[in-house]
């Protein structure tokens, strides 16, 4: 069997080889080498979490810490980018985003539309993001819906290591902009990796499980928690089929409506606030166009429309769990 | 043999940790004779029959329909009728309270792959068992060396049998350099010298069994004889509908139609088999690989080397078999090869025989090399 590791060594493995294989690819943000530079780079921490750890000695002038100003130098990975470099900038929290959005959202969305298809910017963002590890409010958000809603921006959301190395060195190859976000209590989860370069295609979503009862469609870490609650509903009979989609944007909505189609019942569960959701968006695209399949209404399983709390009591009221879910496909199961 | 003999949920390749009941095809009170299919069931990956270990009454069933088990877990007792229900009881609860299921986050107990350097080719193969004459199992088109996973324990009960992926596939090197026939077989020649194997039975798969059949007659001290299952190089004729598809199929949507085409039991396709060849496909090479090897081997729609009519004068014993309902190469290869020749066609297969009748393929080549 093709060897085990964590999510985010996927991750550091997928820079790694792409760094090697493209000159031009080059990591930017705010203590990605991590004290490289001085003595002692050789163990610089490389990030909060230490993803990019290692990666300064081997790719020497090519792991650029910066200022801390997203602004600035997310902005500058934008332009490097639309002059032919490959430039990977880690935003660190995606809480951060508030601080840089003009350059995201105006700028490198817009380049292609605005210079008539004849701009290219292969820029990767990445970020952490999502609740769980006490973080408080401004640490903790799953903010991948804002950027779904911004069309010219990419955004991917693995859910597992294996996805995490395809799905990034896809994104390192796109030339378009694309959001990378890891689920920061994601990356000690261990998985089978090939240890060669292969890509994930953006916009085709994985069938985790399948099942005829109920299609519960999930994003990033709640695969997890909606496997938790197949395996648990499945000894109670009841059989789920599980979508992940990989990516919010483009998303797999041939998969996802050919499941409902099948199963006739949704669970759509998605660790982010409610309003303007990837579950609200989901839940809004099956009730369209797949209405005559439906045998009962369209569950959502989300957080609540509250900052994430710092207590820890609260904190994990606030994450979608696996008995949530579970009593969310009940509800649709048996439902007259 | 004991009195009282288990029926175990088998362990179907290195990563099945457990199986799930598919349903029982004998009932308690039933005779069972050794051999016979008792009980279905399936892994992530597969499903497939637990033959009976022993003759004797089927007096336990220990699982239901759905049930999920751990590797080794206890599924039924087959014993004589003489042996008493206090007896069986006994040895059921000695059984369940000395059972430990291996913990999957341990490093497996069984065998694992290695890999081997052999002509510039990093290659990937699995050894089980130990003395005896050697055998090799050498997969087909796309495959790799899981495509044994029903057979390599069962073959290796009295004999080291070793089963590798060819260049190209699996997790060995992805450069096939020219991709034919030639070049491979002389990479299973050099795999075997670098195993320190002399001489070996191949047994091989659709082009496996073209590659076997090229190895012996470029190297033929190295075999002592030859398994040809479902094989190419015995025809023209072959399916390159699905082998022109199977190359360019990007997404499960288009690959999973074409798999139907390898099972007489298109149910056998399940999901995990379609997304571990998706995965296969997107590694860097892969499809380079693919398209090398198969305008080589497949070019205009038809197989383009064919060495039936060579075999006979190498006087190597030679077992062929194939399913009846083998959709990719015609069933009526099978009576093309000249020379000593067994023939084995089994009803109601497909072209992967040996996972759709994995007992009865064994059975015979363990017969065939004695």
């Amino acid at each position: 069997m093709a060897r085990k590791i964590t999510y985010q060594q996927a991750i550091n493995e997928a820079l790694d080889q792409e760094m090697s294989r493209d000159q031009n690819v080059i990591v930017m943000g705010e203590d990605v080498a991590g004290g490289s530079g001085a003595p002692g780079e050789q163990d610089a921490w490389g990030g909060v979490l230490g993803v990019t750890r290692g990666l300064y000695a081997k790719h020497p002038g090519r792991v650029i810490d910066t200022p801390i100003s997203e602004s600035g130098y997310v902005g500058a990975a934008i332009g490097a980018a639309c002059c032919g470099m490959r430039p990977v900038a880690e935003l660190m929290f995606v809480d951060f985003l508030g601080v840089c959005f003009d350059q995201i959202f105006n700028q490198a969305a817009k380049f292609r539309y605005m210079f008539g298809g004849k701009a290219e910017t292969p820029v990767v963002i990445r970020a952490m993001y999502g609740a769980g590890f006490r973080a408080a409010a401004q640490h903790s958000q799953c903010l991948y819906n804002i950027f779904t809603h911004i069309p010219g921006l990419k955004v991917v959301v693995p859910s597992n290591p294996y996805d995490a190395k395809g799905l990034l060195i896809q994104s390192i190859r796109d030339n378009d902009p694309v959001i990378f976000l890891e689920h920061k209590a994601l990356y000690t989860m261990e998985g089978e990796v090939p240890e060669e370069l292969y890509t994930v295609p953006f916009g085709e979503a994985a069938v985790v499980r399948e099942g005829h009862d109920v299609t519960i469609v999930a994003f990033g870490r709640m695969v997890q928690k909606a496997q938790e609650a197949a395996a648990d509903l499945q000894k109670q009979g009841i059989h789920c089929e599980i979508i992940d989609p990989r990516t919010t944007s483009p998303l797999d909505t041939d998969t996802i409506l050919e499941s409902v189609e099948k199963t006739g019942r949704l669970v759509v569960v998605d660790e982010s606030h409610p309003r303007c959701s990837m579950a609200s968006d989901v839940a809004g695209l099956v009730a369209e166009q797949a209405f005559d399949s439906l045998k009962a209404p369209i569950r959502q399983v989300t957080g609540f429309h509250s900052p994430v709390p710092f207590s820890d009591a609260l904190e994990e009221l606030y994450i979608p769990s696996a008995a949530k879910i579970v009593s969310a496909v009940k509800s649709v199961k048996e439902y007259k | 043999m004991s009195a009282i003999q288990t029926i175990t949920m088998p362990k179907w390749g290195l990563s099945m940790q457990e199986g799930k009941v598919n349903g029982w095809l004998k009932q308690v009170g039933d005779a069972v004779e050794q051999g016979q299919e008792i009980v279905e069931v399936e892994s992530e990956k597969i499903a497939g029959a637990v033959e009976a270990g022993a003759t004797g009454v089927l007096r336990r069933q220990l699982a239901n329909e759905e049930d999920v088990l751990p590797v080794g877990g206890l599924l039924g007792i087959i014993a004589d009728a003489s042996v008493s229900d206090a007896d069986i009881d006994a040895f059921v609860a000695d059984f369940l309270s000395n059972f430990k299921p291996a913990d999957g986050e341990e490093e497996d107990q069984g065998p694992t792959t290695q890999k081997i350097e052999v002509n510039g080719h990093k290659l990937r193969y699995l050894k089980r068992g130990e003395g005896g004459e050697p055998m090799l199992l050498i997969h087909g088109f796309g495959g790799d060396l899981n495509n044994w996973l029903f057979n390599h324990e069962a073959l290796a009960a009295d004999r080291e049998v070793y089963a590798l992926d060819l260049p190209g596939h699996g997790e060995s090197t992805k450069d096939v350099g020219e991709g034919s026939l030639a070049a491979l077989a002389d990479t299973v020649a050099a795999f075997l010298d670098a195993v320190g194997v002399a001489s070996a039975h191949l047994v091989g798969h659709s082009m496996g069994g073209a590659v076997s059949l090229t190895v012996a007659l470029r190297h033929p001290a190295k075999v002592r004889s030859l398994s040809l299952i479902g094989s190419a190089g015995l025809g023209n004729e072959i399916n390159t509908g699905y082998i022109q598809g199977f190359v360019s199929a990007a997404n499960r949507n288009a690959l999973k139609p074409l798999l139907a085409d390898l099972f007489a039991d298109s149910s056998l396709v399940t999901r995990q088999l379609v997304d571990d060849l998706l995965k296969y496909k997107r590694l860097e090479g892969v499809g380079e690989a693919l398209a090398t090897l198969s305008g080589n081997l497949f070019a205009d729609g038809r197989q383009n080397s064919v060495m039936a009519d060579q075999l006979a004068a190498l006087g190597k014993p030679v077992l062929v078999i194939w399913g009846e309902e083998d959709r990719i190469i015609p069933v009526a290869h099978a009576h093309a090869v000249s020379g000593k020749v067994q023939v084995e066609v089994l009803g109601n297969r497909g072209h992967m025989v040996q996972m759709e009748a994995a007992n009865d393929v064994n059975r015979a080549i363990a017969r065939f090399v004695g």
